[in-house]
Order: structure tokens, then sequence, then C-alpha cells
């Protein structure tokens, strides 16, 4: 069992505490002239654990990077705890970033720095807490994810599931108000798997801050989330609480819970019919 | 056939409009890390960290390389300076090599080999694994936390590493011609010190290896930072890295020699 995250509550509310933390209205984003993301509406409310599924390539992690202000929306607006991340500076977006926290795909760990480094990296760029303060914060968040015995290994000798949970410790070292998860049950056994699901929770909750999380693992997300929008072909096509998403009618969401090859998300790549192509036999990208 | 010149007018004038976008774009990129120095000047520590990398872990390069080119600049000039009866200047004629052109170029030749590619495919990599992405969700800076320390430890090394070069390059030319040859240790050292001048030749041969090291590190922190995201993405970078630094360090090396030594 992980131990219990000792964080106090950082959620630091600077504008309604009532308004959605998130709140991202008619959103597009394209990447030079190739459309990711259509009229996207969504709002992720204080507290709460969502979560956004869909196909591979729908733009699910493009929509993360929108939120943490990486990128900059076409049209539309993205707005955390009021601010609209696109019309942010330099200075603001990153002193809104300091109350953010993000775990990449596969963690994203500062590979010339130990577990100790890594999770202390945050506190010594950001704050200017003695080195004595920083040992014990890192030591609290290392045990929040049951790593506190790793603390002296490098990034290379730690296993996908406990890399995972390394990211996790460094991307709540500050507290954030705002978590967004990339992917994080990404190539982990069932038991990592089982752990991270549970950590995610119990931080979220621990921290009265509000999550996000990119996925496409159906058990575990309804297990864990509050809410789950469905996305495909950068729109949002489908959501609810994982109870309406269990008993939803929806042809796409019914595909994807229940994982059928075939469906509205085709099996096929789109081409010519089979007959065609083999009387043709173009061979010259063979 | 008007089709086909329009064709490759047009394909000229954009790999020509790519590579002046690309050229804006680095500018821009020496710029943010210039502004960005500020953290890494307060936090020396983290410029002699890279210090280690580029400079200290040329030392073997660098200290072989000069001695060959010594010992060769040796043996070919001597032979040379024979034939019209002034082998008793190879002294100074290696010493002017040295310290005027194959110093700060030859060592910045190998300085971008050894140094240049690697700070590339390091900051490459750490684009493709997320690592500066990471970086700038934590509110860290990456232009100014890993670009700006590896960008100044190259400026810095570069010039002591020439130096070193120019001063092993011409104890290896001193094995060849006093000690192997046998012309006399007075005369070599004593050629040297009359023909070389500190101003004209040393103060000179200092400023070219410092613009050939802001060059290579420049392009070297560039082309990482902006490499494309995957395995492929990296080599390229790194290879371009190699290729652009070796053709801007002889052209920057015409342009100065061409205003510090002509007419002198």
């Amino acid at each position: 069992m992980p131990a219990e995250f000792p964080g106090g509550k950082a959620n630091r509310v600077s504008s309604d505490p009532s308004s959605p933390l998130v709140q991202i209205n008619n959103l597009n984003f394209a990447y030079d002239s190739r459309p990711i993301l259509t009229g996207i509406n969504l709002e992720i409310p204080r507290g709460k654990l969502v979560a956004i599924m869909g196909t591979s390539g729908c733009g699910k992690t493009t929509l993360l990077r929108l939120i943490g202000g990486q990128l900059r929306a076409s049209a539309g607006s993205v707005t955390v705890d009021g601010q609209n991340v696109g019309q942010l500076g330099n200075a603001e977006l990153f002193k809104l970033r300091r109350r953010m926290g993000m775990l990449f795909q596969f963690g994203a760990l500062f590979t010339d720095l130990s577990v100790y480094d890594n999770v202390a990296f945050p506190l010594r760029e950001n704050t200017d807490l003695p080195e004595a303060l920083i040992y014990d914060l890192v030591l609290m968040k290392l045990h929040a994810v049951g790593l506190r015995g790793a603390h002296r290994l490098m990034p290379n000798e730690l296993s996908g599931g406990m890399a995972r949970r390394v990211a996790l410790a460094r991307a709540i070292a500050l507290d954030p108000m705002l978590m967004m998860y990339d992917e994080p049950f990404a190539g982990l056994d069932p038991i990592s798997l089982a752990i991270t699901g549970e950590l995610i929770r119990k931080l979220n909750d621990a921290l009265g801050a509000s999550s996000i999380m990119v996925t496409h693992d159906v058990p575990e997300s309804l297990k864990i989330v509050d809410y789950i929008y469905f996305m495909a072909g950068g729109k949002i096509v489908a959501q609810g609480t994982p109870d309406d998403i269990r008993n939803s009618a929806d042809p796409f969401v019914h595909q994807f819970i229940w994982g059928e090859s075939d469906g509205p998300v085709p099996f096929h790549y789109p081409a010519p019919t089979y007959a065609e192509e083999l009387i043709r036999r173009d061979v010259s990208h063979a | 056939m008007l089709d086909a010149v329009l064709g490759s007018l047009t394909r000229l004038g954009n790999r020509v409009t790519s590579r002046v976008q690309r050229l804006g774009k680095a500018s821009l990129f020496l710029a943010a890390t210039l502004l960005g120095s500020g953290t890494a000047w307060r936090r020396f520590s983290l410029i002699v960290r890279e210090l280690y990398f580029t400079g200290v872990l040329s030392l073997i390069i660098i200290s072989v390389s000069g001695l060959f080119v010594g010992m060769v600049l040796g043996l070919q000039l001597y032979e040379t300076l024979q034939r019209f009866g002034s082998g008793t200047m190879i002294g100074g004629v290696v010493a002017l090599s040295l310290v005027r052109e194959l110093g700060p170029v030859v060592a910045a030749l190998l300085f971008a080999s050894r140094a240049g590619s690697a700070i590339t495919a390091e900051i490459g990599l750490m684009r493709a694994t997320e690592q500066l992405s990471a970086m700038e969700m934590m509110a860290v800076d990456p232009v100014a936390r890993v670009v700006a320390p590896r960008f100044w430890s190259g400026v810095i090394s570069m010039p002591l590493l020439a130096g070193l070069f120019s001063a092993i390059g011409i104890f290896g030319g001193y094995l060849i011609a006093v000690v192997l040859i046998g012309v006399d240790e007075g005369t070599f050292w004593s050629q040297m010190q009359d023909s070389v001048d500190f101003r004209l030749d040393i103060v000179n041969g200092v400023i070219k290896s410092c613009v050939f090291g802001v060059i290579v590190s420049w392009i070297a922190v560039f082309e990482g930072f902006h490499a494309a995201p995957s395995a492929e993405g990296v080599s390229a970078a790194t290879t371009r890295t190699v290729v652009t630094s070796a053709l801007a360090i002889l052209a920057a090396d015409f342009i100065l020699t061409a205003f510090m030594f002509t007419g002198a």
C-alpha cells in the first residue's frame, strides 16, 4: 500500500472559488494548416479528478500543453484559475506554472541527476528554502510515493513504474493546485498501474488539488476519476461520470470502453478497395 | 520548358528563404541565450560543471593533436626552409603558424567535433525525452538553465584549448627541430621571440579563438535545442553542428585574417 500523502492542502485559490479551475471555451488549435483541436469546450471543477480519453493522436496531449501554456491556441481561450493562459507574458506564465504540476508520459526525469536531486530540482529553482528543509520536503514527497529508500539511485537504476512515481513526487514538490497527467498508466505492469492509480486519487484529495488525466486505460480510469471527457478527431464527442460512461449508448464510447476493433473508429486505414489495389499493382512505394 | 524553369527558380527561392529564416531564428535564439545568461553567471557552478564536460574532457584530443600538428610542422617547415638556407628560422615560423592560424582553427574544428557534437546530442536528447518540457512546466526556463551554461562554457573553453594546442604544438616543433634534427636550441627560441609579436600575433590569435568559441557554441546549442525529438532528429542535428561549425570556422577565419594580418 502506498503511504498516506503527508502534504498539506495547497489549493491556493486566487480567483472565485466557485468557478471551475480550468475553463476552455471554443478552443481551436492547428499545427501550421493541420487542425488538431476544433471547438473544444470543457471545464475542470476545483477538487475534481477529470479524465480525458480518446484514441491515439486525437489531440489529448496537445490539450494538456495548451492548458500548461506550452502551446498557444489558434482561437478560443484557456483559463486557469481566472487567468487567460494565452494572454500571459513569460513571467506571469512561469508564476502560474509554479502552481501546476505535470507528470509526463515516461517521467522525463533528468538523467544526470539522482532521484533526490530530481525531486529537489523545482524546490531549489523556485524557492530560497535552506537545504535542510529541502531535504525534509524531498524525503516527504518520496515517502508519499513509496520511494524514500530509493533517493540515492540514478534514473537508469529505476524500473518504468518507479521512474513514474519519482516523476510524480517531483511534480507535487511545490504542492500544485492543478495536476496534469499525460498517459500515467502507459507501459506499467498491473501492480505499478494499481499503485499509480491509487496515488493519483489520493494525491488529488490530500493536496486539495484539481487533476486532469489524459489516458486510454479504461478500467483504471473508471475506478478513480470523477468525470470523463471523450475526444475523437480533435473534438469532444461524449462526456459524463463513470456511471454515465459505463451505460452510454454512444457508439464511439461503447467501442472505446469495450475495446472493439471496428466501429466508429475503423480498423482499416482509409484506402481503395483491396481488389482495386491488387489490380493496380503500384509497386513504386513497396 | 517555362514551367520547369519556374519550378527550379521557386525551389531555389524556397531554399534561400528557409536558410535566411533559419539564420534569423538562430539570431533570435542567440539573443535569448544572452538575455538568459544572468542565471548562469549568478550561479557560476552551472558553468563550471559544463566547463568540465566541454573543456576538461577535450584536453586529451587537443593535446595529442597539438603535439602531432607541431611535429609535422617541424618536419615540413625545416625541409622547406633548408632549401632557402633559412633552417634556423624554424622556431619563429612554427610559432607564427600555430599562434596565428593552426592553433585557433584546428583546435576549433576539434572542439566542434568533440564538444559541439556532445552539447547538441545532450540537449537534443533532453528535448526528445521531454526533459526540457518538464523544466518549462516546473517554471524553469531551459534557455537560462540548460542552454546558457553550455554556451558560456564553450566560449570560455575555446581560447584556453587553442592556447594549449599552440603551446603543445610549439613543444612538438621543438622536439623535431631541436631534439631530432639538431637545430641549436638557443636559435630556436630566440627566433621565436623575435618573430612573434604579442599584440599582432598572440592577441589576434586569442580573438580568433574567442570568435570561434562563440560560433561553435552558438551552433551547438541552437541545433540541439531545435532538434526533432527522435533518434534521426538528434543524429541529423549532431551532424549539422559539426558540418556547419567547420564551414563557419573556416569562413570566419578568412574574414578575420583579412582584417587582422593584411598589410602587417
